[in-house]
């Protein structure tokens, strides 16, 4: 029984694992949640899920667990074959109740209804013979007297109190995070180059005996400069307008580079890079800072990432005059071509899903701008923009 | 054995629960919560009423793993040797046991406390997975494998700074202290300020609840925060000035000790002005 807790937690998109439910298996066995739901319950989170941001997760599936039922919702949503729910439907079912089935017009009439149903309604509904709900007569809904009557969420009657997962308290936690910044943290580890220029010196241990031997056994203290990180990065943001549903995914890029990377540069734009960029939001037409000059102030040895979903019209990468800000004197295109050809290694990071690139004209014109060196953010995106970004030229 | 909470700390039922499993199965505990919701006291306290010993590690910025195992001084070993001292011809002289080691090496079941693990360096609890699962590792100068005569009860707190790997988080068990209700917030009051009155705890809560329903606060004030607080009311004598509080003012009495952040305290002061030009 307690392998359909484990089931229906993972379909609930909790990352059970086996050995996790082996130690609830285990716990169990020390008795250490006897009789009592409450503590059961308690026992199998603090087993079961290991990030807060779950709880909401598991508090549903615990419910549905509970219930002993299938969310029939879910199943709709999950497109199960008819025939094998009818099949699982039939088991169940005395001949009496088969027969009062085909009154209604057979399975499939009920399936159906009850789908037709389901839209059709938009109340809570209590009693009546129609409509889903409870306590009615209905073949939908909750405690009904239908011989086949399809439960929809509720609360079985068996007298039960309400129970602490119902309550479903850490609803604001989940957050359903595709990218977590630890795994772009990790990707862009690879990007780290270890040099000796730091200011600080720890002991060196070799050279010690190295020198200590040279001096006739005396010992001979030897330090060295601490290793520090020496990647030179400059991140271009596109910020606004179509940008607006990627802002999260990029908030996380950006915290996790400033937290890798203690000289990061990072100036924004908007859908495209021209003649300025700026590098606060809210005084952006004040504080512009001419690329001519970025590109005069860092050495060709920085490693850039244009970050942005490289869809506008294509006049604004084409025409000198083509933004949709200001007049422009060149066109964007010939900005890219001299950030690119300014530093060894420049890559694009493209937060729309790659699927979709082919239909917007202006990526495939900015990925032909970059040599074909777009990549799109996702971990495995990142992963392969920084060993590109982390090879000698 | 069952924790059961103590005199000075309330635990939840599922907080008592997860102490329990971890310490029956023999798993590490990791407790995550706000700050300021107890959860280092919680170690703490766990070894107080359980009788054992505990032993605090501190994770800072700086920390390695290694260092919790042991660290070998080879610099002074080298000078020793110069100066001809006896102690060099022994290498064990020369390897400084760190928490987890001394953990291991106790006669006596002991609580490990791995305090904030996640101020370390990213790759940090990977580095100990070994050893909190197996609660052995190896030691290269003495060529011998220690092991846990005991297996420790870790406790392990971490603020969310940084995410755990999942390795890591399969070998724990965990648990999230969520911010305590108006009850339980009450008896922890009760623990701290036994014979505080009735009307001042409940003006008190009242106000402490609309400072945290205040929309952008950087730090919401949180169960530290508000014992700090009628500590000082109570020992300031301004009991009688908050009780009589009108309901809708907004700026308690001493909100500095509420608020840690500069810009929490102007925004709270700009709401109370605003309610004050309403009324």
């Amino acid at each position: 029984m307690l392998i359909n807790l484990f089931s229906t937690v993972r379909n609930y998109g909790v990352p059970a694992t086996l050995k996790e439910f082996l130690d609830l298996l285990k716990a169990l066995d020390k008795n250490l949640a006897f009789a009592n739901w409450d503590d059961f319950y308690y026992l199998s989170r603090t087993i079961l899920v290991k990030d807060e941001k779950y709880f909401d997760k598991f508090d549903r599936a615990f419910d549905i667990f509970f219930k002993g039922v299938e969310n029939l919702d879910d199943i709709f949503k999950m497109l199960i074959p008819d025939d094998w729910l009818r099949k699982q439907f039939e088991k169940e079912l005395t001949e009496e109740e088969l027969k009062k089935i085909k009154d209604l017009g057979g399975l499939e009439n009920l399936m159906k209804e009850f789908k037709k149903r389901l839209e059709e309604q938009e109340k809570h509904h209590h009693g009546g013979s129609k409509w889903l709900g409870t306590a009615g007569t209905s073949p939908f809904g909750n405690d009904g007297h239908h011989p086949n009557g399809i439960r929809v969420g509720g609360k079985s009657n068996k007298g039960m109190a309400a129970k602490v997962w119902e309550a479903r308290d850490f609803k604001n936690l989940d957050d359903s995070l595709q990218l977590g910044t630890r795994n772009i943290k990790i990707a862009l580890r690879k990007l780290r180059k270890m040099t000796r220029k730091s200011e600080n010196f720890e002991f060196d241990l070799d050279t010690t005996i190295k020198s200590t031997a040279k001096n006739a056994g005396y010992l001979e203290l030897e330090y060295i400069r601490e290793k520090m990180n020496d990647i030179n990065l400059i991140v271009f943001f596109d910020v606004g307008g179509s940008m607006d549903p990627f802002v999260k995914v990029c908030e996380e890029l950006f915290s996790a580079a400033k937290s890798e990377f203690k000289n990061l540069e990072y100036y924004y734009f908007h859908n495209c890079v021209y003649e300025s960029v700026w590098k606060e939001n809210y005084r952006r037409n004040e504080n512009r800072i001419n690329t001519q000059n970025i590109l005069n102030k860092f050495g060709k040895n920085h490693k850039v990432i244009f970050v942005g979903d490289a869809s506008m019209a294509p006049y604004e990468l084409t025409n000198p005059g083509g933004s949709i800000e200001h007049w422009n004197k060149e066109s964007g295109e010939s900005w890219i071509n001299k950030v690119k050809g300014h530093f060894y290694k420049t890559v694009w990071l493209n937060p729309v899903h790659e699927d979709h690139w082919d239909y917007t004209s202006t990526i495939k014109m900015i990925n032909n701008l970059m040599d074909q060196k777009m990549f799109p953010l996702t971990i495995s995106g990142i992963s392969n923009a920084v060993s590109f970004l982390s090879k000698k030229h | 054995m069952r924790f059961q909470g103590t005199k000075n700390y309330i635990a939840t039922e599922d907080l008592k629960l997860a102490v329990d499993a971890a310490l029956n199965l023999e798993k590490p505990l990791l407790v995550k919560g706000e700050p300021g919701t107890g959860k280092t006291m919680l170690a703490i306290e766990v070894a107080k009423s359980l009788g054992l010993r505990l032993i605090e590690w501190h994770i800072k910025s700086t920390t390695k793993a290694s260092q919790g195992l042991y660290e070998y001084d080879a610099v002074s070993r080298l000078r020793d040797s110069q100066l001809g001292n006896e102690k060099v011809k022994d290498i064990k002289n020369y390897i400084n046991k760190g928490k987890l080691w001394d953990a291991f090496d106790s006669d006596e079941q002991v609580v490990l406390l791995v305090d904030e693990v996640d101020k370390a360096d990213i790759e940090f609890p990977n580095d100990l997975l070994q050893e909190l699962d197996r609660m052995e590792f190896y030691c290269y100068e003495l060529d011998k494998t220690i092991k846990a005569k005991k297996r420790p009860l870790v406790i392990i707190t971490s603020n969310n700074e940084k995410d755990l790997p999942d390795a890591f988080l399969r070998r724990c068990f965990f648990h999230f202290i969520a911010f305590p209700d108006r009850s339980v917030l009450e008896s922890i009051i009760n623990v701290h300020i036994p014979k505080i009155k009735k009307n001042l705890l409940k003006k008190s809560l009242d106000m402490f609840f609309d400072v945290r329903k205040v929309p952008g606060l950087k730090k919401k004030p949180t169960t530290s925060e508000l014992i700090d607080w009628l500590k000082l009311i109570v020992s300031d004598d301004l009991a009688q000035e908050l009780i009589a509080k009108k309901d809708k003012e907004l700026l308690p009495p001493l909100y500095g000790a509420l608020l840690k952040n500069e810009q929490d305290v102007e925004l709270l002061q700009r709401l109370a002005f605003m309610t004050r030009r309403e009324s």
